[in-house]
């Protein structure tokens, strides 16, 4: 038993590095989708203190509506432009019906009025686009398909352009993101509302747009997952999943850290892999993806109670 | 004007503190009980009891045990359903290793099982707070969801990987599993709520409920008069869990008659949490109404197109269903936070007054 925890899998990895190399490449490609959405999270965390749980949902939503567009004959391209601009309606909608209404409420108010959102977009949603699973738009939107085999140490190694694709596009999202809202003035405007609200509100920046913008960005955000994904399993109600996928890497990483969602993804999305492939199958019947995560960032948890790369926790009395 | 509270005098702290110290409260409780426990039973239909007065009992039940984590401790969780399934399992197991079992008692002991998981998923309590651990709880939900599968030894190797409620009796009367009737599942169900209930208003009355909201209100103030934290979170997590998974048993075994695991999964544990929020944190009386709407809007919305004689396809009503009750969470949160107890207190402050403004 104990060989079979602590020193087969270990002797498995040495023994076909080439499969090795494949899981960790799977795992860097989910993990960087998972980095995305927690991007979105932390975001919206940090500029409104909304954990919003609709995330995974817009995903869906954003995904539905391009493939819905496309399917009524409009040109590939213009489907995307077309997406954004629901993806900002849809922020400005939230923010001026739900969270307005709302400011100032605990926030276990404001996370279930995020649920509700959830509820409402998965009625909407089937209503307008149906139930069933739709065939993502991969090649219209001109993402290469094919795949390439590599031989290294005498091995297999399959990459699938797609999933080049995506790490090479997530890549270059998270670095424009960090840049916008570094260098440019909304974008600070959205690191001072996460510092202090009041400060924040009482230099001149307003609260409606910045939250209209974090809300349009986690849409953007949700429309590239949403492609990322839907290419690779269809597109269905059934991503929505990809959101819990994303709590824990939040919790890994932090609440409000951006480093930390980043670095958070990467490492749950190869460790759930390794677990998953080494231990979990073998002596576990598999299928351990669905919680591991969470147990891990648990662990982590009992340590750093805010996370990895979480503000610490200060509590006055 | 029917709640005037005038001449009744309180003359001794016992009188003050008394579970009803307002006379019309008492009446009203009972002319709801005489309705449950009598005027209910003689009147519903099969239809009425199936959909309506059976479910909503175990959704208050499951809510009222989340509401002591959430709304009287101030742990949010986000586990709810897997505990109700550790319930469920547990009385599964119960009766069909000992059959000779009294159905009641397995029932009432299932949920010892759940506490028990409970307080070992509550132990991160002691440091993780907030939406860390709303998170951590998740590990419960899924972590839970997924032994239910995988563990055969739960579901006696069954192929179909389901529990099935098996033929149950008590006395020569069947009270669970195909043979059952209604009325007798109704009366089971609506004795543990009612006794559940009662113990829940005296706890939270007491010593251990004013420590749990000691906890909730600022944990660090809490312990600095000397309320040990640890204590005061597991038993939240340990009486809260019990409940749910006496909730889950009657669930399964009072109502659905056969569950597979992915029944508990994280929809069951929004549903939950809809109704203890909508319904008020904090509250006992909250979660019969939170029940009440999130059970019976549904029913009411099926019915309404076809008594319009508007054509409407079933899937559509499900999906509107969906979307109605999403617009509706967002609508009660934004005019009552607090939820529709709150309402309701509102509304008597109003009555005892009544017709005086102030």
């Amino acid at each position: 038993m104990l060989n079979e925890i602590f020193i087969k899998p270990f002797a498995d990895m040495v023994a076909a590095p080439d499969f090795l190399m494949q899981v960790l490449w799977e795992g860097l490609v989910s993990g960087i989708l998972y980095a995305l959405i927690a991007l979105g999270f932390v975001l919206i965390f940090r500029s409104s203190r909304i954990f919003n749980f609709a995330q995974g949902i817009m995903v869906v939503f954003a995904a539905l509506t391009l493939v819905g567009l496309y399917e009524m004959g409009v040109p590939a391209w213009i489907c995307v432009l077309l997406t954004l601009g629901v993806m900002f309606v849809l922020a400005v909608v939230i923010e001026r019906v739900v969270l307005r209404p709302l400011v100032g409420q605990p926030d276990i108010i404001l996370f279930m009025a995020t649920i509700g959102i959830t509820l409402f977009l998965i009625g909407l949603g089937e209503i307008i686009f149906g139930g069933e699973n739709e065939v993502m738009i991969t090649e219209e939107l001109g993402i290469p398909t094919g795949d390439t085999v590599l031989e290294p140490f005498g091995g297999l190694l399959i990459l699938q352009h797609l999933d080049i694709t995506v790490v090479v596009v997530a890549t270059l999202l998270v670095i424009a993101l960090l840049a916008f809202l570094n260098y440019t003035q909304m974008g600070r405007a959205i690191r001072a509302l996460g510092d202090d609200h009041q400060a924040a509100l009482s230099v001149g920046i307003s609260l409606q747009t910045v939250w209209v913008l974090v809300w349009f960005i986690a849409g953007i955000i949700a429309l590239v997952t949403g492609i990322a994904w839907g290419a690779r399993a269809g597109v269905s109600f059934a991503l929505e999943v990809i959101a819990y996928k994303a709590l824990p890497v939040l919790m890994l990483g932090g609440l409000e850290s951006i480093t930390g969602a980043i670095i958070g993804g990467l490492m749950i999305g190869i460790l759930e892999k390794l677990f998953e492939i080494y231990w979990g199958q073998p002596l576990l019947g598999g299928n351990t993806e669905t919680w591991f995560a969470f147990v891990l960032a648990l662990i982590v948890l009992l340590f750093r109670p805010q996370g990895l790369f979480g503000e610490r926790i200060i509590e006055r009395v | 004007m029917l709640y005037r509270t005038a001449g009744q005098f309180k003359t001794s702290y016992k009188a003050d503190q008394a579970l009803f110290p307002v006379r019309q409260d008492a009446i009203l409780l009972m002319i709801i009980l005489a309705f449950a426990w009598v005027i209910f039973p003689l009147t519903a239909s099969e239809f009425a009891f199936q959909t309506l007065l059976i479910p909503i009992m175990i959704y208050a039940l499951a809510a009222l045990g989340l509401n002591i984590l959430t709304g009287y401790a101030g742990q949010l969780s986000l586990g709810t359903a897997a505990f109700m399934g550790v319930g469920a399992y547990a009385c599964y197991k119960m009766v069909t290793l000992m059959p000779w079992m009294n159905p009641i008692l397995a029932i009432l002991l299932s949920g010892v099982f759940s506490a028990g998981v409970g307080v070992a998923f509550g132990i991160p309590s002691l440091r993780i707070k907030g939406f860390y651990l709303a998170i951590a709880t998740l590990a419960a939900q899924f972590f839970l969801v997924w032994l239910f599968e995988k563990w055969a030894w739960l579901y006696n190797y069954n192929a179909s990987g389901a529990i099935q409620v098996p033929n149950l009796e008590i006395f020569g009367l069947y009270v669970a599993g195909p043979q059952a009737s209604s009325v007798t599942q109704y009366f089971v169900v609506l004795g543990i709520v009612t006794l559940l209930t009662l113990l829940c208003i005296n706890l939270t009355r007491g010593n251990l409920g004013r420590t749990w909201k000691a906890t909730r209100d600022m944990d660090i103030a809490a312990e600095l008069i000397g309320i040990n934290l640890m204590k005061s979170k597991l038993t939240a997590f340990a009486v809260s869990s019990y409940i749910v998974g006496v909730a889950g048993a009657l669930f399964v075994f009072m109502w659905r008659g056969a569950a597979e695991p992915n029944l508990f999964d994280i929809p069951l544990s929004f549903r939950i949490l809809f109704i203890a929020i909508i319904g008020g944190l904090g509250s006992i009386l909250g979660n019969y109404l939170g029940a009440i709407l999130i059970v019976g809007l549904p029913v009411v919305l099926g019915t309404v197109p076809a008594a319009l004689g508007i054509p409407v396809s079933s899937a559509m009503i499900e999906h509107l269903n969906i979307m109605i009750v999403g617009s509706l969470i967002i609508f009660f949160l934004i005019i009552e936070p607090h939820g529709l107890a709150r309402l309701w207190a509102l509304i008597r402050e109003k009555l005892i007054l009544w017709p005086f403004p102030h």
